[in-house]
């Protein structure tokens, strides 16, 4: 043992060095991950791992979209690249259905580990057919992030209580003042299922819309659709910043941590970096409200959860297995609030956490986050009846491209380059191909 | 050069070309400042950011903690050296037989062979996706080297071939003369001669090997990742990423924009396709 | 001068290279055949049935297919016609008497080493951000509202960054062969009154014929699969306003994981490439004989 490590590592190695002291040979695995903070982090944070148990990682960093196309290729063909994935609550149901992934439910045999900690609904979230698949790093909903010193200047309340998208639009064009770099608000912009279409899919949620009827019958061309998308491109084109359409949820951050937004309705998880004095240049100057709603409140949040998984190709699953137990443990969130400080814990994963007291005493909000994420209900989050779960997908397969292309239509009425109505009647049309295709349309 | 030029036009046609290059070169000059500035002032308007005091290393020590800088440039080494060194070995004697004992099929055949580089990858990435998962070969440094070396074969013959075609087959009988067999003839009396065409197809598909990034991004996940791998985690990060982006940027190009630059005069005389008579 | 031996001995020379280039080309392109007539998608493992020609119909019917050709010729032809008039402006321009010749060279040869994703993301990010890219900032500084580049003029914008990366090499190949130009000629033509327009058209232009045709077909070649400048800055977007022929596959077979539709595309790109390569090779081959 190298007498260099700090000693909270030392522990923490320790204590974990115990519980899986029966791995003898030293392993090599490779880790696909996505470019995020809280990824970054755990990348700083494994040689105590490493260290621990004498295993090497590779780490492949890939932008989210190259993350999903290269993890899904080599998943699907049984490439064996990778012996863990960052993988979503959208890709875990339906890979683990596959049989594609290790199942985990021996992890609620570990008393250490205690399984029963991790929110129950961030486990379903990730479980097929009574299996566990990955296990969550951190989870989210969306929610209003706003600047309390920027509408104070502007002499605006936010209410506290949950507004609808029509006052929200008001309020964003109250502060937006471009000539002074605040744009009223930020959102996001760039095409894709998981970017645009997350945002927008609350929105369509909030003004009564559904992706499909009960008969899997697109429903992109309906008024309550025409009506969200409407309200999003107007709301950023009157308070949005220039170049929304190439904005993502990185971007976004950027932008609003830099003092450019005024609100941002975007991921729970992002709350703890735009509140790290260290990261952020609004940290005592931001606060949160709910997401807005409209028609209805129902799926006016989302849910998602970035968790790791094992895919069955993987030769070294007792390694990853290891890996997998240290890096959602206890000890590490312990490890991650003790070097990186407590705001910048991962959040809304274990109970046991959120509740610390260091937790709450350096970010006051999480007990709010928690709570946001909690009440979300994927099964039920639509104003009309749908055959399908998930708040800002739909969790069938064929989703992942209607979705891109919908985010693409939207993207291109965004940037000015179709109307709305062509946006949707091109969606539409694409989504009754995609689905007839794939035999749900007969 | 017959006539002499006066001062003045040669200070103008200075300063339209200097302005010209400067233009080009602006985007690299930028990310080399830029790399070498904190995240802070990397954002700040361009003035702002020339004369923000403070110049630092950080970025690059951060890009060198995330990813392991050295494995990456290793990686691509390799794997440009080798496919275009494996290229070269296939190539030599195909352009030979071309050139010197052409028949009526020679053109059609080279015209073939620069048609395959007109597929589009991303249509039979699948099927060489499962080959290469069926022979073990997925982020393996040999596997993505014979794929770029049958990527670039086409353009190494081909541009092998010009430069044959442009000795003198009589050289080429005299040695025979002299009793050379087929080897000796090609590797004492061919390759010698070629030696500026070939150290212009070496550079050029050096070039093309480390530029690569269809292939080597799909192939690979860490073993045999080179840079362009390397590039692709800083695409979109979350927070302030401009420094970071250079500095990496800079890392990942900055080796073959020296070798190009030393071996200009190399690369720029061959570089004809036959082109120039 | 060929004997019967070196008749065969250049049969065997030469077959390594073709065997390998045919196995390279078939393998895949069999593979592809095969896998475009069946209902293969990734996310549903499972059984593959034959499929007939479904798979052509989707992909040629897919509302994305004529706006992916006609960016596709519209990006090759738009990075063609300004690299080669371009290409020919700077080689004419370099050719000329100057101070620091070699250090002008280099800077202007030098975004050809660059590699396309760092390309792609340098002038996504430091150059055409609407917010902080310097050309956003020197916009607004003037008291224009910003441009974003990707969302307004995203096909023009990639046009704009791919010949960035190819006007260098197409001024390399057309400075050497304006290099080899005979001055004498061109002088004598001076002498009998010819002005430097007719001295470009009727003595530099011929004289540079097959360096031009060559800088087509080698860029051509190139260009047709331009994919990673596509995907690291616009994904194909907004709408369809950047998608070409491959990164529309891409999108199909590696997005949607229909690899059998994606496999029809690839056939269908490979029947069209080849229209252009024998389109080509006729035009080139005239030009490169003798």
């Amino acid at each position: 043992m190298s007498i260099k490590r700090t000693l909270l590592s030392t522990a923490v190695g320790f204590g974990f060095a115990t519980t899986i002291a029966s791995m003898a040979s030293a392993e090599e695995i490779t880790i696909a991950t996505v470019n995020n903070a809280d990824m970054i982090t755990m990348q700083e944070l494994a040689p105590a791992w490493e260290e621990a148990t004498g295993n090497t990682i590779n780490w492949v960093v890939l932008e989210e979209n190259v993350l999903r196309q290269r993890t899904t290729q080599d998943i699907a063909t049984g490439g064996g690249s990778f012996d863990i994935m960052f993988i979503g609550a959208y890709e875990t149901p339906i890979w683990g259905a596959n049989g594609w992934l290790t199942p985990l439910n021996d992890f609620a045999d570990d008393a250490d580990y205690d399984l029963e900690d991790v929110f129950q609904l961030v486990r379903n979230g990730l479980s097929a057919d009574g299996n566990l698949y990955a296990l969550p790093l951190y989870s989210e909903t969306s929610f209003t992030f706003y600047r309390t010193d920027v509408f104070e200047a502007a002499g605006i309340e936010m209410p506290s209580e949950q507004i609808t998208y029509t006052e929200f639009a008001e309020l964003a064009a109250a502060v937006h003042d471009p000539d002074n770099g605040m744009y009223g608000t930020c959102q996001r912009g760039k095409a894709g299922w998981g970017e645009n279409m997350a945002f927008v899919g609350t929105v369509a949620n909030a003004f009564g819309a559904r992706w499909f009827d009960e008969d899997w019958n697109p429903q992109l061309d309906s008024p309550e659709w025409n009506a969200a998308v409407t309200y999003y491109v107007d709301l950023m084109l009157d308070s949005g910043p220039p170049g929304a359409s190439a904005n993502g949820h990185n971007e976004n951050r950027a932008l609003f941590k830099d003092g450019k937004c005024a609100t941002w309705v975007d991921a729970t998880s992002a709350a703890g970096d735009v509140r790290n004095p260290e990261t952020s240049s609004v940290a005592d100057k931001t606060d949160f409200v709910k997401a807005p709603m409209q028609a209805t409140a129902k799926g006016t949040g989302w849910f998602w959860s970035w968790a790791l998984a094992i895919p069955a190709s993987s030769k070294k699953v007792d390694a990853a297995k290891s890996f997998l137990k240290w890096s959602t443990s206890k000890e590490y969130f312990e490890l991650v609030g003790e070097t990186k400080g407590w705001v910048a814990v991962p959040s809304g994963t274990r109970q046991s956490v959120e509740e610390d007291a260091r937790r709450v005493e350096a970010a006051p909000f999480a007990p709010a986050v928690v709570e946001a994420i909690l009440s979300v209900d994927p099964a039920d989050a639509t104003l009309l009846p749908t055959p399908y779960t998930g708040v800002q997908f739909v969790a069938i397969p064929e989703f992942q491209g209607i979705g891109n292309y919908v985010g693409q239509q939207v993207a291109a009425a965004l940037a000015g380059q179709s109307t709305v109505e062509e946006a949707l009647a091109n969606s539409q049309d694409f989504a009754v191909r995609e689905m007839t295709k794939a035999g749900y349309i007969k | 050069m017959a006539r002499a030029v006066s001062n003045r036009t040669k200070t103008l046609n200075t300063i339209v070309a200097g302005t010209l290059g400067f233009l080009l070169f602006f985007p690299i000059l930028w990310i080399v400042v830029l790399s070498f500035k904190t995240e802070e002032n990397a954002i700040r308007a361009p003035l702002e950011v020339l004369f923000s005091s403070g110049w630092t290393m950080d970025s690059f020590s951060a890009v060198q903690a995330r990813s392991d800088y050295f494995k990456h440039f290793s990686n691509s080494v390799i794997i440009a050296v080798g496919s275009t060194v494996l290229g070269l070995i296939i190539a030599i004697p195909a352009a030979w037989s071309m050139a010197f004992v052409p028949s009526k099929h020679t053109k059609n055949v080279l015209m073939w062979m620069l048609s395959t580089k007109m597929l589009p990858p991303v249509g039979v990435l699948v099927p060489i996706y499962l080959l290469f998962r069926d022979f073990n070969l997925l982020d393996t440094r040999i596997g993505l080297t014979v794929v770029l070396m049958l990527i670039n074969l086409p353009i190494i013959i081909w541009m092998l071939y010009t430069y044959f075609k442009e000795i003198p087959g009589e050289i080429l009988e005299a040695s025979r003369m002299d009793g050379a067999t087929l080897r000796e003839e090609i590797i004492y009396v061919l390759t010698p001669m070629a030696i500026p065409g070939m150290a212009s197809t070496v550079l050029l598909n050096i070039i093309l090997a480390w530029n690569e990034a269809f292939w080597t991004i799909n192939l690979t996940a860490a073993n045999a990742a080179p840079l362009t791998a390397f590039i692709t985690s800083y695409s979109s990060p979350e927070g302030l990423f401009y420094a970071k982006l250079s500095a990496a940027s800079v890392m990942a190009i900055a080796p073959i924009l020296i070798m190009g630059w030393f071996s200009q005069k190399q690369l720029v005389r061959g570089l004809t396709f036959g082109a120039v008579k | 001068m060929a004997t019967k031996a070196s008749r065969s001995a250049a049969r065997l020379m030469i077959s390594p290279a073709v065997l390998l280039l045919l196995g390279w080309m078939l393998v895949p392109l069999c593979m592809t055949v095969y896998f475009s007539f069946l209902y293969y998608n990734l996310l549903q493992p499972g059984s593959t049935p034959f499929a007939g020609w479904d798979n052509y119909y989707w992909f040629l019917t897919d509302p994305s297919f004529t706006d992916a050709i006609y960016n596709t010729l519209v990006l090759v032809g738009g990075v063609l016609c300004i690299t080669v008039i371009g290409g020919l402006c700077a080689a004419i321009l370099l050719d000329k008497p100057m101070f620091g010749q070699g250090l002008i060279r280099i800077m202007v040869i030098a975004p050809f080493f660059v590699m396309p994703t760092v390309s792609a993301l340098v002038w996504k990010n430091m150059f055409m951000n609407p917010v902080n890219g310097i050309f956003g900032r020197l916009v607004t500084g003037l008291g224009f509202p910003p441009i974003d580049f990707f969302g307004q003029y995203p096909l023009a914008s990639i046009t704009f960054i791919v010949s960035w990366m190819w006007l260098p090499f197409a001024t390399l190949i057309l400075l050497t062969a304006l290099q080899s130009l005979d001055q004498e000629q061109l002088e004598a033509a001076e002498m009998d009154g010819a002005n430097w327009w007719n001295r470009f058209i009727f003595i530099m232009l011929p004289h540079l014929a097959r360096a031009i045709t060559v800088v087509i077909l080698i860029q051509t070649i190139f260009l047709l699969s331009i994919f990673a400048e596509i995907l690291v800055t616009t994904n194909g977007g907004p709408g369809t306003a950047t998608t070409n022929l491959t990164y529309l596959i891409y999108v199909s077979s590696l997005l949607q994981f229909d690899v059998g539709m994606g496999s029809a595309g690839g056939v269908i790109a490979i029947i069209l490439a080849n229209i252009v390569a024998i389109f080509l090779m006729r035009m080139i081959g005239k030009n490169l004989d003798a």
